[in-house]
């Protein structure tokens, strides 16, 4: 069979499973809708966690930057796992002790104040429209790529079936499906990974082949005599402070996602919520140590195929026919001597690489059947819709939860807030469909901001919230607006020519800090300005310095029954 | 519990988790950026220390913190009898109090 049938067929089966499962777990109420029913294990929201985290571009397009950037690629590697640490010691064990159902919740509750609950969803909903956007491109490129089918008609046929199990099942459905993904991803990551792993180096776990043989230092050798950089080198493409402070807000805006951190309120207890984040990385930590070996061995092995062949015995190889095709690998003999040349400088250079094709290529190369082929496929697109559907419920419940029942409408009957939440599902889905068929050129350039802002807005106040019971809403309001204002102005100015269209940047950088890392600073304004203006404004009414008593011991948390 | 038990209980998590995150910015801010020109001199298998605390070590240890931090808070819970029931409806009356 052709890897086209494979696909088609691997591609039906898993969406036939995803839609069994979330017609299996659909819910009939709202603490079903948001939080699962509280019910879901400790090692299964672990897994849905992973789902949720990894996107298409950690699937597809990590491992080929982390190729092209060499050392400095560490910032995706450690910035996209170190916040589970965060995560685990410092907010999840406490948000699922207070046991609602949002992280606006936490803000609105702790803080007593409407407006902050507004701002926390205003919040929400920004940072993941931008990030959603994103995702359904990733499910079109999929579809596009390996069925020939138009980037329009994957969108729209990925946007049906998570709409299909995000509205059916709502967090239920989601976490259900989101751990029969991770098994799919995981497995069509790593089966590839180990062929080429053994093939390069005789050992079949890439972690091992990595570490123990020489082959990245053979890699760097090469780079260094084509004159492409050193590949093991730190601070070759960034600066050492900007992999720092990438790294910080990588790090710290992982730990104030929304869609993250409600992931711990399904768990049933304040134990598991301790034991899911550990499990959540593990999984996580699978792809995130295989994705720098990957990197490693695809591109020495690209290199190795290519460099001073000849381009007509190059084209007989099948997988480099294949991919010239496609317009991610592109060859031009451009001196006409008949044989590759890679170079730094780009009138010399006769090989252009695209980073997705690093992953893509992977079983190919490794001479893998046209089965594991497919497979692939069906991993990249199980990436991309489990981590669609969680922004997706994310988006909502901050609608449909926080601003329609908590603001506006608090007499709401539990059958009209299951409508509204269901209905919002599907506007999100409508709107992520869109920005999926007409991408905003500058999609790519602003993911730095919903980590950018998670980092500077929600972080800060969730961990003073916790920590400092003299912490007012006077401080939290004041910090979150500081942090959000500075940051969002700053990504502005820094990424102005895909933004506003400016010709050059209207800033450079900030003192040395560009777009991506400047979360760290708006985070380190944020927990400055909410300290000072929360020691000169009146301390918080005593019932929330019970509250925060309240939630540092794990006693009760079975039984605190949300509203 | 009484006030001082409590305080001596949210005490300890806290010296645990300043204990565990200086460990967490070792191994990766400082292991893998501040001091990854040091560090490239040493070897580990066929990788210079730095790289593979940046690239592998750091993600391994990370895990590793996760799953301490929630076996010893198993561990202190039990000791100062704040762990949550599960079965008994009564247990939850007077938290933290």
């Amino acid at each position: 069979m052709t890897v086209e049938t494979w696909t088609i067929i691997l591609i039906l089966l898993t969406f036939a499973l995803y839609t069994y499962i979330g017609w299996a777990s659909r819910v009939k109420d709202t603490k079903g809708f948001y939080v699962a029913g509280q019910g879901v294990p400790a090692i299964a929201n672990g897994a849905a966690t992973a789902a949720d985290w990894m996107s298409a571009a950690s699937f597809i397009s990590m491992a080929g930057l982390i190729s092209f950037m060499g050392f400095d690629g560490t910032v995706y590697l450690m910035g996209w796992t170190g916040g589970y640490v965060l995560l685990a010691l410092l907010l999840a064990p406490y948000l699922r002790k207070f046991g609602r159902y949002t992280v606006p919740d936490f803000i609105g509750d702790r803080y007593y104040s409407k407006y902050a609950r507004a701002v926390a969803a205003v919040a929400t909903i920004f940072i993941s429209l931008t990030y959603v956007a994103g995702q359904m491109r990733g499910v079109g490129i999929v579809f596009s790529r390996y069925l020939q089918v138009d980037i329009t008609i994957g969108v729209i046929i990925g946007s049906v079936i998570v709409a299909f199990f995000a509205v059916m099942g709502g967090m239920k459905g989601i976490t259900w499906t989101q751990v029969a993904q991770y098994f799919v991803l995981i497995l069509a990551y790593l089966v590839p990974a180990i062929a080429i792993s053994n093939m390069l180096t005789g050992i079949p776990i890439p972690q091992i082949g990595l570490t123990f043989t020489d082959i990245a230092s053979r890699l760097s050798q090469i780079q260094v005599d084509l004159g492409l950089g050193e590949y093991l080198s730190p601070f070759q493409s960034l600066s050492a402070l900007n992999v720092f402070a990438i790294t910080v807000s990588l790090m710290v805006g992982t730990a104030g996602l929304p869609h993250v951190i409600t992931r711990f309120y399904t768990v049933p207890s304040v134990r598991a919520a301790r034991y899911s984040a550990g499990w959540a990385l593990l999984f996580i930590a699978l792809l995130y140590t295989t994705a720098p070996a990957i990197g490693v061995f695809a591109k020495y092995n690209l290199i190795q195929s290519l460099n001073a062949k000849p381009v007509a015995e190059v084209m007989q190889v099948d997988w480099v026919a294949k991919w010239a095709g496609t317009g991610l690998l592109k060859l031009e003999d451009k001196n006409n001597d008949g044989l590759l040349t890679f170079a730094k400088d780009v009138k010399i250079n006769e090989v252009t690489i695209d980073k997705d094709i690093i992953v893509l290529s992977t079983p190919e190369v490794a001479k893998l059947a046209p089965f594991i082929i497919a497979l692939v496929a069906a991993g990249g697109m199980a990436a991309a819709l489990s981590t669609a559907a969680g922004l997706l419920l994310s988006m909502s419940s901050a609608v449909s939860h926080d601003l329609y029942y908590r603001i506006f409408k608090p007499n709401a009957t539990d059958a009209q807030r299951l409508i509204v939440g269901r209905s919002m599902v599907l506007v999100a889905v409508f709107a992520a469909a869109w920005f999926g068929i007409h991408p905003p050129g500058f999609v790519g350039e602003v993911v730095a901001f919903a980590f950018g802002l998670a980092a500077a807005s929600l972080f800060p106040v969730i961990l003073l919230g916790i920590f400092d019971p003299r912490m007012n809403k006077e401080g939290a309001i004041s910090g979150m607006l500081v942090g959000l204002i500075f940051t969002l102005l700053m990504i502005v100015l820094m990424k102005s020519q895909p933004i506003l269209g400016t010709a050059q940047p209207l800033l450079k950088d900030f003192f040395g800090f560009n777009a991506q890392g400047i979360g760290m600073v708006g985070s380190a304004l944020n927990f400055i300005v909410s300290f000072v203006v929360s020691r000169i404004t009146p301390a918080p009414p005593l019932e929330i310095q019970d509250l925060v008593r309240d939630i540092r011991t794990p006693r009760g948390a079975s039984e605190t029954i949300a509203h | 519990m009484d006030e001082s038990r409590m305080k001596e209980y949210w005490n300890k998590n806290i010296r645990l988790i300043v204990t565990l995150l200086i460990v967490w910015a070792s191994v990766s801010l400082v292991a893998g950026i501040i001091l990854a020109k040091p560090l490239f001199t040493i070897h580990i298998g066929g990788l210079p220390l730095s790289f593979w605390f940046a690239q592998q070590g750091s993600i391994i240890v990370f895990v590793l913190l996760i799953f301490i931090y929630a076996w010893r808070m198993d561990r202190l819970d039990k000791e100062y009898d704040v762990e949550e029931y599960k079965m008994t409806k009564s247990a939850g009356k007077g938290v933290g109090k």
